[in-house]
């Protein structure tokens, strides 16, 4: 377990709304330097709207949000776009640029945000290659590779700048179980070498259960359960006993409420 | 009634809130057009793309439009016994008025199609969001070499489109019809001023950025649209709406440059 000193990641009280839908409701949470915080729900839970939120993607309702002590939605174009360069993401689908090579989208960071000289440059992004695994790939284009590939190369890409903070947006789903483990135990030399605090949204529990340090539960845009893997199993609430067990939750409606459904009748 | 009046309020608020946010993503991408840095290998790329790559079209589309005209005024003016203004009629109405339009809309297909739907798959596969994540200004990274390319590339453009045209012009007169090529030329060298070439290249630049402003802005923005659909059918959408109201929008910008330079 690390040492918990100082938190990195600040949510109070977030409210967000699509419309008129409430997506997030109150939701609160802290994640500390050098640990990783696991967000699970079920589809529909609000964690990829929390995920848009926390790299300040999206504009919320009310609420705050502090990343490394600066409330994020108080900032300036150009002061976020400085913050952004210390946090490492890994969208699910990878979101390579397709127009470019693997290894222009892993130094394309390096060469907006740096000075260094292209010799340089190349060192790094092929160094970055190696470490998941990628060497040989550099000349490849985007749509040439597997979707664990994609997985590994989109991690890749999110250490090029050396960030403090990582954040992966299912990072080991749509894979089969062997490249799933792969890319967990990825991460998790990854943190061990880059000394990284982590956020993974995901609805994978081994995969979940494996990496985190501790675990955050979102049910209906709330945080229904937040802390380690082991008061987890203890936890008496229902949904993520269903969740831990694989089973599908039994919600039964009243008759009448199965017709007005049906009619779409007040 | 009541109904209605909720209707009209609801499309006015829309239209207006879009006019609004077409108008931000403009002021937003033209700052960035001229402060540095200026991209320029980014630029030379969307050049070679947009420009060099529809020549052969535009040069094809300017030799045939040449071709027709001349016929067309050849028959007109042979009845009035005028046939020596024919280099001067093709040569006004290929530089005043179908050079740059016809270039325009030929470009919107080509190339404004080709944009917009670039930009609504790199929205909907999180690309744009990427590279915000990586700090990175997608106006910068992405529209300005774009805005570049497209002022530079529709005048250069309309430019072989008119030298085409005059070509087909020239073919048909004098080759096929058998006016004197001095006739030809010398029509065209008394017809065509100095303000006629400006008004052409104005509007031509005008195009030009009507034509990337739309299309690149309904692909970047595809995630506002009002129907919320989203993925294939999306991008499918909005590279159809970039093509129409690129298409309308050259039409209207054509008629407010005639009518104020003339």
């Amino acid at each position: 377990m690390p040492e918990l000193s100082e938190s990195v990641v600040e949510i109070d009280n977030l409210v967000s709304h699509y419309g008129s839908r409430k997506i997030l409701d109150g939701i609160n949470l802290q994640v500390q330097r050098g640990e990783t915080m696991v967000i699970m729900g079920g589809s529909g839970a609000g964690k990829s709207t929390l995920l848009r939120h926390i790299l300040g993607l999206n504009l919320p309702s009310s609420g705050n949000i502090r990343i490394f002590g600066k409330e994020i939605t108080r900032l300036s174009n150009s002061e976020l776009s400085k913050l952004r360069t210390k946090i490492g993401v890994a969208f699910q689908g990878g979101a390579l640029l397709t127009s470019i090579t693997v290894a222009e989208n892993i130094n394309l960071p390096l060469r907006e945000h740096t000075k260094l000289n292209s010799e340089t440059i190349e060192i790094i992004t092929r160094l970055k290659l190696e470490m998941v695994n990628l060497s040989g790939c550099d000349r490849m284009m985007p749509s040439e590779l597997s979707g664990g590939m994609l997985k590994r190369a989109a991690l890749a890409r999110a250490v090029a700048m050396d960030p403090q903070l990582m954040i992966l947006d299912e990072p080991s789903s749509g894979l089969d179980p062997i490249t799933a483990v792969e890319i967990d135990e990825l991460v998790l030399r990854m943190k061990r070498a880059l000394n990284l605090t982590i956020v993974i949204i995901t609805h994978e529990l081994q995969s979940a259960l494996k990496i985190a340090d501790r675990i955050a539960v979102l049910c209906q845009g709330q945080v229904i359960f937040s802390g380690t893997k082991e008061q987890i199993h203890e936890s008496n609430n229902q949904y993520i006993q269903n969740l831990l067990n694989r089973t599908p939750s039994n919600n039964q409606i009243e008759g009448n409420e199965y017709l007005r459904r049906l009619t779409g009748l007040q | 009634m009541m109904q209605q009046i909720r209707s009209l309020g609801t499309h006015g608020c829309y239209f207006t809130k879009q006019a609004g946010i077409l108008g931000i993503f403009l002021f937003c991408c033209l700052i960035r057009m001229v402060t540095p840095p200026i991209q320029v290998q980014r630029i030379t790329k969307q050049i070679h793309f947009m420009g060099a790559r529809s020549s052969i079209v535009i040069l094809l589309a300017g030799l045939f439009t040449g071709m027709v005209v001349a016929l067309q005024f050849y028959d007109t003016l042979v009845r009035f016994g005028s046939v020596d203004l024919l280099g001067s009629a093709v040569g006004l109405s290929l530089i005043r008025e179908l050079g740059p339009v016809i270039t325009a809309l030929m470009f919107t297909g080509r190339v404004g199609s080709a944009i917009c739907a670039e930009i609504g798959i790199m929205r909907i596969s999180e690309q744009i969001d990427a590279l915000e994540c990586m700090g990175i200004d997608p106006y910068r990274f992405l529209m300005t070499s774009k805005f570049w390319a497209g002022l530079v590339s529709v005048p250069l453009l309309t430019a072989l489109f008119d030298v085409a045209g005059i070509v087909g012009g020239y073919l048909v007169g004098v080759v096929l019809i058998g006016i004197g090529q001095g006739t030809y030329f010398n029509g065209l060298h008394n017809g065509v001023e100095w303000n006629d070439i400006e008004m052409g290249f104005i509007k031509s630049l005008a195009f030009g950025l009507v034509i990337i402003w739309i299309c690149t802005a309904k692909g970047y923005l595809l995630h506002l649209r009002r129907t919320g659909v989203f993925g294939a059918e999306g991008v499918s959408h909005v590279t159809t709406d970039a093509v129409v109201f690129s298409s309308v929008a050259i039409l209207l910008t054509d008629y407010l440059i005639g009518s104020i330079m003339l």
